[in-house]
């Protein structure tokens, strides 16, 4: 079953066409890839399934909603995660304190509802919060820097920190850009290993946009090509490795010798 | 010893009020990156509206109060709403001058609704001066000053524990990720200039009380220039400390060094400390150091 489609995407900057024509569909419980050469538009698709760039023609679903036009804090409310290319964290709070934040987009943050928001209720759900940020704590490995400022963590530990912090948020899917880019390899395959125990644990779908080819290969069940802004190909790995236009785009075309 | 003692307690007395003020400033710009050149006209303002309430209608001080508050917020609502909104993304010089024009304006409405005369509220507090030990304070300097402290310790518990404060404290860190974990940045913006005005014009009251009003009034937002960078633009502890600092070197250097040069020393004053500071810690004292590393 579909648990994110998206229909016929356009999105231009001026005259400069970043997404033509972009259809695909996401299952329920898959991880499913977005490759492509640089500028082929894979990061403007998460920005526009976030609802931070906004499609000149066509139309997404999440979860039985049509998103296209809502904003962004509305759709992490609906369960859409995200984690960037570039951390995006809160640099002067502790990891404990960005966890707790993933949260909060189950809080209501209207003004009446922060004021009327006690009692019992209240701290049954923080018991429930709390138990959830110690389990993704232990999941992810990351008990003794509970308390350290993030801006202080090496890279490898933000780029976890941050996937603790969208998962914290519950979400039904969860997009990460580039989750290993800039990591050595001992980072990188526990970042590996990090997201194959949460699809498989969680049963979270998980839309992932990586250069990284052979961990692309490995781990996801279906991938999506794109260049130029236009789908090329799209099937599991077998299919994608063998396809025409894939080697095409990646590796140039043969010349035909003289 | 005693004078200094005396010069010092009002110092700080008046740095608690400057503290404040600083508050009201440091609430925008942290959240929504916009020197908020305006902050001494929404001061005045709350002023005036407290002095319609109690003298014009004869209300009694706590409803006053209350509509004050009212009345900042909206100010505060509808100046984000109407206005900055619409300057989001523009060059900070443009949203720079937007607020010094704002300033204008505020203050041209307010001579036309007020007039230019001096105004002064009724007597709010025993007129009786607090002794403290050896220590005499003007009344309305002390109130004030409990006033304006009691203020900021609810803004900053609300910004540690409420939800909103935290929602605050997130959208200022990095507005992307704030978006990304469901906080509603846009109503963050409004709520920033909401508690933004409401701190400034309870400043306001503070030193109408103490001094009467008149239309520049928001003169005094001035001062809070070297209060907001000698702490870091976008610290809170830092524009309290801020406040403590500008408010005592102000005294002291007015106590001492005024009668020796013939005066003008005591609005200087901050500013040279201000100079010193900067020199050293180019960030102010507690102000974000981005670090860069490659």
């Amino acid at each position: 079953m579909a648990i994110l489609e998206v229909n016929n995407l356009y999105l231009s900057f001026g005259g400069l066409q970043v997404l033509h024509d972009v259809s695909f569909s996401v299952n329920s419980g898959e991880i499913y890839a977005i490759i492509g050469p640089n500028g082929a538009g894979k990061t403007s698709i998460l920005n526009c399934l976030g609802g931070f760039y906004h499609q000149q023609k066509g139309e997404i679903f999440f979860d039985g909603n049509n998103i296209s036009h809502i904003s962004p804090d509305r759709r992490a409310a609906l369960g859409l995660a995200r984690t960037f290319q570039n951390i995006a964290l809160f640099r002067g709070m502790t990891v404990l304190d960005n966890i707790k934040l993933g949260a909060h987009a189950h809080l209501k943050t209207g003004l009446l509802g922060a004021a009327l928001y006690w009692g019992p209720a209240h701290r049954e759900e923080m018991a429930l919060r709390e138990e959830l940020e110690n389990e993704i704590i232990d999941f992810l490995e990351i008990e003794h820097i509970r308390k350290q400022p993030v801006g202080t963590l090496a890279y490898g530990l933000q780029k976890r920190v941050e996937l603790a912090r969208a998962l914290a948020m519950q979400p039904k899917i969860l997009l990460m850009d580039e989750p290993v880019a800039g990591m050595n390899a001992e980072e990188t395959e526990d970042m590996v290993r990090f997201i194959l125990d949460i699809q498989e644990e969680r049963d979270l779908t998980i839309v992932i946009i990586e250069h990284d080819m052979r961990m692309i290969m490995d781990i996801s069940d279906r991938i999506m090509v794109l260049n130029f802004g236009q789908k090329i190909a799209e099937g599991n790995p077998q299919e994608v490795q063998k396809h025409p236009e894939v080697l095409k785009a990646y590796l140039g075309e043969k010349r035909e010798p003289r | 010893m005693e004078f200094f003692l005396l010069l010092l307690t009002s110092g700080i007395a008046v740095g608690g009020v400057y503290a404040l003020i600083a508050l009201g400033f440091v609430l925008i710009y942290k959240a929504t990156s916009i020197i908020n050149f305006a902050t001494g006209e929404f001061m005045m303002i709350g002023a005036y509206i407290f002095y319609s309430c109690t003298v014009l209608a004869g209300w009694p001080a706590i409803p006053s109060f209350l509509i004050v508050m009212a009345g900042a917020g909206l100010l505060g609502l509808l100046v984000e709403k109407t206005i900055l909104r619409h300057m989001l993304g523009q060059p900070t010089i443009s949203i720079i001058m937007v607020t010094i024009g704002l300033s204008s304006i505020l203050m041209g409405l307010a001579e036309m609704i007020w007039s230019s005369q001096f105004k002064s509220f009724p007597a709010l507090f025993p007129r009786a001066p607090i002794i403290i030990g050896d220590l005499i304070i003007r009344s309305n300097l002390f109130w004030g000053f409990v006033v304006a402290m009691v203020t900021v310790a609810i803004f900053a518990l609300i910004f540690k524990y409420a939800k909103v404060g935290v929602a605050m404290r997130a959208t200022a860190g990095d507005q992307l990720a704030a978006f990304s974990m469901g906080i509603n940045v846009r109503s963050m913006f409004t709520l920033a200039w909401i508690f933004g005005s409401i701190a400034a014009s309870i400043g306001g009251l503070i030193v109408g009380n103490i001094g009467g009003v008149q239309p520049n009034l928001g003169g005094i937002g001035l001062k809070i220039f070297p209060v907001v960078i000698l702490g870091g633009l976008d610290s809170i502890g830092g524009a309290v400390l801020g406040g403590f600092i500008v408010g005592i070197v102000e005294n002291l250097a007015g106590g001492y060094l005024d009668p020796l040069v013939g005066g003008g020393v005591k609005n200087v004053a901050p500013f040279v400390v201000l100079v010193i500071i900067l020199m050293v810690r180019p960030y102010g004292l507690f102000g974000r150091k981005e670090i860069e590393r490659l």
